[in-house]
């Protein structure tokens, strides 16, 4: 207690002193004196960083720049999709001199960022949802990552382990790339034996522990022996379901740390790549890019280490198929398919790789899935 | 008190009440509603220093960063100002209520199906002129936000329900009710990952307040912060509501139609947080979608509480919660502190500010009442 209190003692003094500087030169222009002459880079989150999910993702791409010379990382979480995001984003430019910002969230973008974006021309904006068109202001631009087949790889290992041949997908809301993502893992799941079923529970919102939790039991109580997920913090769910016995797969970033003993495999993303590129091309004076994707050939999408309790034949097939993935163009959704109620959704002869833009507008549940999307 | 005879008073106090009586004991009535929330709010921020030295972490560099973020330049009392203008209204959606006695804590359902219904109603009157369609918005807003907590008060009113309770329960429905709206009928199908309703067009945004850089929203919540105060303090109908708010018995004995105006003061604080709601539409969003129940609801009960319910107070107390909303990003940013250390100070001030209550009129030089028995 002492060691604290001497130590926050001379913080205090120090703290003091450089405010009183700070206050004596006239406000806050000291502070982007500070940031002369290097890059800073704002990243912003819309929950906390450390939420073993989608903002952790980012947190962890963006930690990696802290100690890349000549650049300046500033952080901020928890910022809502409101007038919010906008004031931390003049509040980077003005206060820290900020000339490349990463608002992740996908609600930041319209009408948030491309009003900033108008505002302040000679700073870069990328935002991460993939929504960008040419319309939009020169000094923006969108990154996004196709993860979909980390959820068939998934879905390989889940059919692989389980039991009953019932597995569990736990959504938050029936949006187009969450439906890809439930639709990938019964296809992976499936190309192990066609008599899986994946029972898909959608609570309705991105962050809600309560009704996650009371999913995973649910899912649990059905007889479901695995189980994966898309909401924004998979915490909740990986520990009631490991603490009810279930396999578990990761998504967003490795939660093995969680669940050792129930932790297959996990879809990641892989941020730092695109952000290392946005920041060299920024750097090297070169023009950023404006509509950048990538999946896991490209490094955007990587997976969790396999858990030790993952069996051979399951490996197996992961690793032929995650090498097969890697040449690039693999698609899944093959023509002809049916959806959970009997129409043909996508008709013979249609095959769809990860890039194909008509996933994008995916409306539909495959059979198998048990679970409907209104 | 000011028949004292002042052979007969002995301490120094006394002497001075007794030569001018009338002045000082309204001077020592008008400081303690100063003199006690702003020795809560300092005695708030010393525990929150304590805490902070804790933690390891400097006092003197965090209330430097929140003066810097909240409140030192021209952009960051923008900033403070911007944040400060949800709460005006949700904050009247608590304080009108308590004045009569009912604590509401809902106004986040009331908020979100205002911003609905001002988006929705936005739609069919496309192509008429903006100063028919922002005046419909905003009466849209209202009516809805007032009819959701209306039915708080109803309830309250003929069923006896606790209004605490359900208004934070109709709030849940609020929010359901408006995801199930904006991702079902309402969702304009080019919202793809992120449901929203139709936009309601350029033409019928709110704007800034010239040479601010702070929507019209501002001057709306302080327009309505006055009208409030007016109307509880200047008209029979707030005196009515105070005194059934003091006394729900003597009210009715008195004859004063107690559930009517339950009623009534249920619609218009809602009607305010319905406004926010509409606001925050027409001014920040441009359409209605989730992100409209974003906590300002909850902040707003926080802001009446430390008013005191007062309207008038309303209007700086939000100005101070949004400079240390605004300061957030610096705290963060410069100090390493965690987003949640703003959430902590205004838990603190909370509390602080809640105890000090249990202090009025038991402060003796701040209380008249309790000179005249230091008379031996």
């Amino acid at each position: 207690m002492s060691d604290k209190f001497r130590v926050s003692r001379r913080q205090l003094l120090k703290s003091t002193a450089a405010g009183v500087t700070m206050l004596a030169s006239g406000g806050i222009e000291p502070l982007s004196a500070l940031a002369a002459g290097t890059l800073t880079v704002g990243f912003i989150y819309v929950g906390s960083k450390d939420d073993y999910g989608y903002n952790q993702s980012h947190a962890e791409a963006a930690a990696t720049f802290k100690k890349m010379p000549g650049v300046k990382v500033v952080e901020e979480e928890n910022v809502p999709e409101t007038n919010a995001v906008v004031e931390t984003m003049e509040s980077m430019i003005n206060i820290d001199s900020a000339s490349l910002i990463f608002p992740t969230s996908f609600g930041y973008f319209d009408p948030f960022m491309l009003a900033t974006a108008k505002k302040y021309p000679k700073v870069e904006f990328r935002h991460c949802g993939g929504l960008w068109t040419k319309a939009d202001p020169a000094n923006t631009g969108s990154y996004f990552g196709y993860i979909g087949m980390g959820q068939y790889l998934n879905g390989i290992v889940a059919g692989h382990m389980t039991k009953s041949k019932k597995l569990g997908f736990i959504a938050a809301k029936p949006i187009p790339q969450v439906l890809l993502n439930i639709n990938s893992f019964l296809l992976g799941a499936r190309s192990v034996d066609p008599s899986i079923t994946v029972k898909t529970i959608f609570t309705g919102d991105w962050n809600l522990p309560v009704k996650e939790a009371e999913a995973a039991n649910a899912l649990a109580d059905q007889g479901i022996d695995a189980l994966t997920m898309h909401v924004d913090s998979p915490k909740v769910i990986i520990q009631t379901a490991a603490g009810r016995g279930l396999y578990v797969c990761g998504y967003h970033v490795d939660q093995a740390a969680l669940a050792p003993t129930k932790y297959l495999t996990g879809a990641n993303w892989n941020w730092a790549k695109p952000y290392h590129d946005f920041i060299e091309e920024k750097l090297g004076k070169k023009p950023l890019g404006q509509f950048v994707r990538g999946g896991i050939p490209e490094g955007f999408v990587k997976m969790s280490p396999l858990g030790a309790m993952v069996t051979p034949p399951a490996r197996k097939q992961f690793d032929a198929t995650l090498a097969d993935i890697m040449k690039g163009g693999f698609a899944i959704i093959r023509g002809p398919m049916k959806d959970n109620k009997g129409n043909i959704v996508v008709p013979a002869g249609k095959i769809y790789p990860e890039t194909a833009i008509e996933l994008e507008k995916m409306n539909y549940l495959l059979d198998g899935v048990i679970g409907s999307t209104s | 008190m000011s028949n004292a005879s002042p052979d007969t008073l002995t301490n120094a106090t006394a002497v001075l009440v007794a030569r001018r009586p009338d002045a000082l004991a309204s001077l020592a009535r008008h400081a303690e509603a100063f003199v006690i929330p702003g020795a809560a709010l300092l005695a708030g921020l010393g525990v929150f220093s304590a805490f902070l030295v804790v933690l390891g972490k400097s006092p003197s560099a965090f209330f430097l960063a929140v003066y810097l973020g909240g409140f030192g330049s021209a952009f960051s009392l923008d900033n403070s100002l911007t944040h400060a203008s949800p709460l005006l209204l949700t904050a009247l959606c608590v304080a009108l209520p308590a004045r009569l006695g009912l604590v509401i804590i809902g106004g986040e359902g009331a908020l979100v199906l205002g911003g609905l219904a001002a988006a929705s109603i936005a739609l069919p009157l496309h192509g008429m002129p903006y100063f028919v369609v922002l005046p419909a918005m905003a009466a849209a807003g209202a009516l809805v936000g007032g009819f959701w907590i209306g039915i708080v008060g109803a309830l309250r009113t003929f069923r006896g329900v606790n209004e605490t309770i359900s208004s934070l329960l109709m709030a849940y429905i609020g929010i359901a009710l408006m995801n199930q709206l904006v991702e079902g009928p309402l969702r304009d199908p080019a919202s793809l990952n992120k449901p929203s309703t139709y936009p309601i067009g350029d033409a019928y945004r709110l704007g800034n307040i010239p040479g601010m850089q702070v929507h019209w929203g501002l001057a709306v919540g302080i327009l309505a912060c006055i009208a409030c105060w007016a109307l509880m303090e200047r008209t029979t109908w707030g005196f009515a509501a105070r005194v059934a708010g003091g006394n729900v018995r003597a009210a009715q004995v008195q004859g004063l139609p107690v559930g009517k105006l339950i009623l009534a003061f249920t619609f218009i604080a809602g009607a305010c947080a319905g406004l926010a709601g509409m606001i925050e539409v027409a001014a920040v969003q441009g359409d209605a979608n989730a992100s409209l129940a974003s906590g300002y609801g909850y902040t707003g009960i926080l802001v009446a509480f430390l008013a005191r319910q007062n309207p008038l107070a309303i209007i700086p107390v939000a100005f101070l919660l949004g400079a240390i909303d605004a300061s957030g990003s610096l705290l963060q940013r410069h100090l390493g502190l965690p987003d949640a250390t703003v959430q902590v100070l205004q838990g603190i001030l909370f509390i602080t500010i809640l105890f000090s209550d249990t202090l009025y009129g038991h402060i003796k030089w701040l209380n008249p009442d309790l000179w005249v028995r230091a008379r031996p």
